[in-house]
């Protein structure tokens, strides 16, 4: 018998070769959720155009600078970064908990792949990367506009957009290892459908900008979701790294948060990881 | 006519006892259902203070106030408490394809009328156990609502609004889930459904908001009447002599989609075939 390890992302991509064949089988349903997921983007943006209607050329927040363009490139953020969680990771953790409560967790334990990995990459739901376009369009929309507007253009160098999908990567990370210790704790909750509506309900926080919270009680939640569960800085920080909606921006932003940032996607992943195996060694077939 | 009562009523207790096995569940579930508040009341509170230039008072957006804006959100949470009928016409649609519609074609009990008592008995099961943690948040947010109670008139037609909210929310999804009997697939019309109404029945924010020819075309649509209206007419945003005008549109609609699934479930059973047992 030979201990050989297989190749992790020769197996990610088979996964994902396969993912796509099916998909493709029912073409008809994949074209559905592809124009579902984009009017949902578009009434998202319809409602923030409402919203900047009534503003008038003010800023979301008082002071922060997010006005439309630069708030163009901050919701473009949010939809790109939860895309890439919804095709990557939010198919196989909905599975997870299924695996666990029918018992079927068996099989995966026995794989000679690492579970944690086979868990979370075995399944991609192309469709969602739909929204990864639309992200991507609105972005290059709101960078555009912000490069080419007479008033205080902004001025994009190379390392801004090398650090925003850094950063960008970095949020991807924490939303997957909050996603994947919410998960794990089925394995002692047996089955929690009500911590998956949690999930969805903590990341709201994330897609608004952070100064919204910056004011009275808020200032709470804003400590909660910076340094315990880190999910404000998940759009915030490449969002702001690009849009710069402070021109010229503070200095503390640019070193202590995205140093923070660097720093917290590290702790999550270790985090997750400890929660993840501490959880599988706690886990009783359901089956015989 | 006994019988009848009898046989009704059997059903809606049913019904009651078989929703509230997860009243656990059910209490954190709603009351979770609120975090969303929270983040547009810093939402709408840093609009607010931005427009009016560091303070969020004497800021109007559409008639709204700040107060006015976080209790417009609170309350749309009750229209849709009665409005909101999750499951219903995708059970319907399911029952059509799997075949279990059978059984409304040879017992004695009309299926519309079945689904009725059964939401009925859901809804009640639901505000038995949702009451509170409702009670809980209003109570939290009592400052929002500066205005106070409003006078007994507007109350009263609160409530009528939210339980013809009630009566349109169901006939409106039953007609949908009927239109199975014709796509047997409805769940990607359901979704557009979903996402409309959403935005469109003033969910999302006071349809007051909409610029020039949408908020026609709001006003033309049924949804308005399943979030919007009912909040507006508790904040006293609806005219006392528009309001009879309102709540009679409501009604229209309703009979509107009764008729409709009526006539969808004639014209679908016509079409259907059933097989094996």
């Amino acid at each position: 018998m030979s201990e050989q390890q297989p190749v992790l992302i020769r197996v990610f991509l088979t996964f994902a070769r396969n993912s796509l064949v099916r998909e493709m089988t029912f073409r008809t349903n994949f074209f559905i959720q592809c124009v579902a997921s984009i009017s949902w983007t578009l009434m998202n943006l319809g409602f923030y155009l409402i919203i900047f209607h009534h503003l008038n050329h003010k800023p979301l927040a008082d002071g922060s600078g997010w006005q439309q363009n630069e708030f163009f490139v901050f919701l473009a953020t949010t939809w790109i970064v939860f895309s890439i969680v919804q095709a990557f990771f939010m198919p196989n953790v909905q599975e997870f908990s299924e695996l666990i409560r029918t018992g079927n967790l068996d099989f995966v334990l026995l794989k000679p792949i690492d579970t944690q990995f086979l868990i979370s990459f075995a399944k991609v739901d192309w469709s969602a990367l739909v929204n990864f376009v639309m992200g991507i369009l609105l972005l290059t929309v709101g960078v555009w506009r912000l490069t080419t507007q007479s008033n205080n253009p902004l001025l994009l160098n190379p390392a801004n957009v090398l650090l925003y999908w850094f950063y960008v990567a970095c949020g991807v990370t924490i939303l997957y290892s909050l996603m994947i210790s919410l998960a794990a704790t089925s394995i002692w909750l047996g089955r929690n459908q009500s911590l998956y509506d949690f999930w969805f309900y903590i990341t709201n926080f994330s897609r608004y900008p952070m100064e919204i919270y910056a004011r009275s009680w808020g200032w709470s939640l804003w400590g909660l979701f910076t340094f315990v569960i880190p999910i404000l800085i998940v759009v915030n920080v490449p969002a702001r790294i690009l849009a710069r909606p402070l021109r010229p921006e503070g200095p503390w932003l640019g070193l202590s948060l995205s140093g923070f940032t660097i720093l917290a996607t590290f702790a999550c992943l270790v985090i997750s990881r400890r929660v993840f195996t501490l959880a599988l060694q706690s886990y009783r077939s359901a089956s015989s | 006519m006994y019988v009848r009562a009898h046989t009704w009523w059997t059903i809606l207790r049913i019904a009651l006892e078989e929703r509230l096995v997860y009243r656990g569940d059910f209490a954190l579930g709603t009351l979770m259902r609120f975090l969303p508040i929270i983040t547009q009341i810093f939402l709408w509170w840093a609009i607010f203070e931005s427009i009016g230039g560091g303070s969020a008072e004497k800021v109007e957006i559409a008639n709204f106030t700040f107060p006015d804006m976080v209790a417009y959100y609170l309350l749309t949470m009750v229209g849709r408490a009665f409005s909101s009928m999750p499951g219903l016409a995708s059970g319907v649609a399911r029952q059509i394809r799997d075949g279990e519609i059978k059984k409304f074609l040879i017992q004695p009990v009309d299926m519309v009328g079945f689904l009725m008592l059964s939401r009925i008995a859901h809804k009640l099961a639901y505000y038995s156990v949702a009451t509170l943690p409702f009670a809980l948040v209003f109570y939290l947010c009592r400052g929002y609502f500066s205005a106070g109670w409003p006078d007994p008139l507007t109350l009263a037609a609160f409530i009528a609004s939210l339980i013809l909210g009630f009566l349109l929310g169901f006939f409106l999804e039953t007609s949908i889930g009927l239109i199975g009997f014709w796509f047997l697939e409805v769940s990607s019309l359901l979704f557009v459904y979903m996402l409309f109404s959403f935005f469109l029945s003033g969910h999302m924010f006071p349809l007051d908001m909409l610029p020039e020819p949408w908020n026609l075309l709001v006003d033309l649509l049924p949804l308005k009447y399943l979030a919007y209206f009912p909040a507006a007419v508790f904040l006293g945003k609806v005219s006392q002599d528009e309001l009879m005008l309102q709540l009679g549109i409501q009604v229209a609609w309703i009979l509107f989609f009764i008729f409709l699934s009526r006539y969808l479930w004639k014209r679908g059973v016509r079409r259907y075939s059933g097989f094996g047992g």
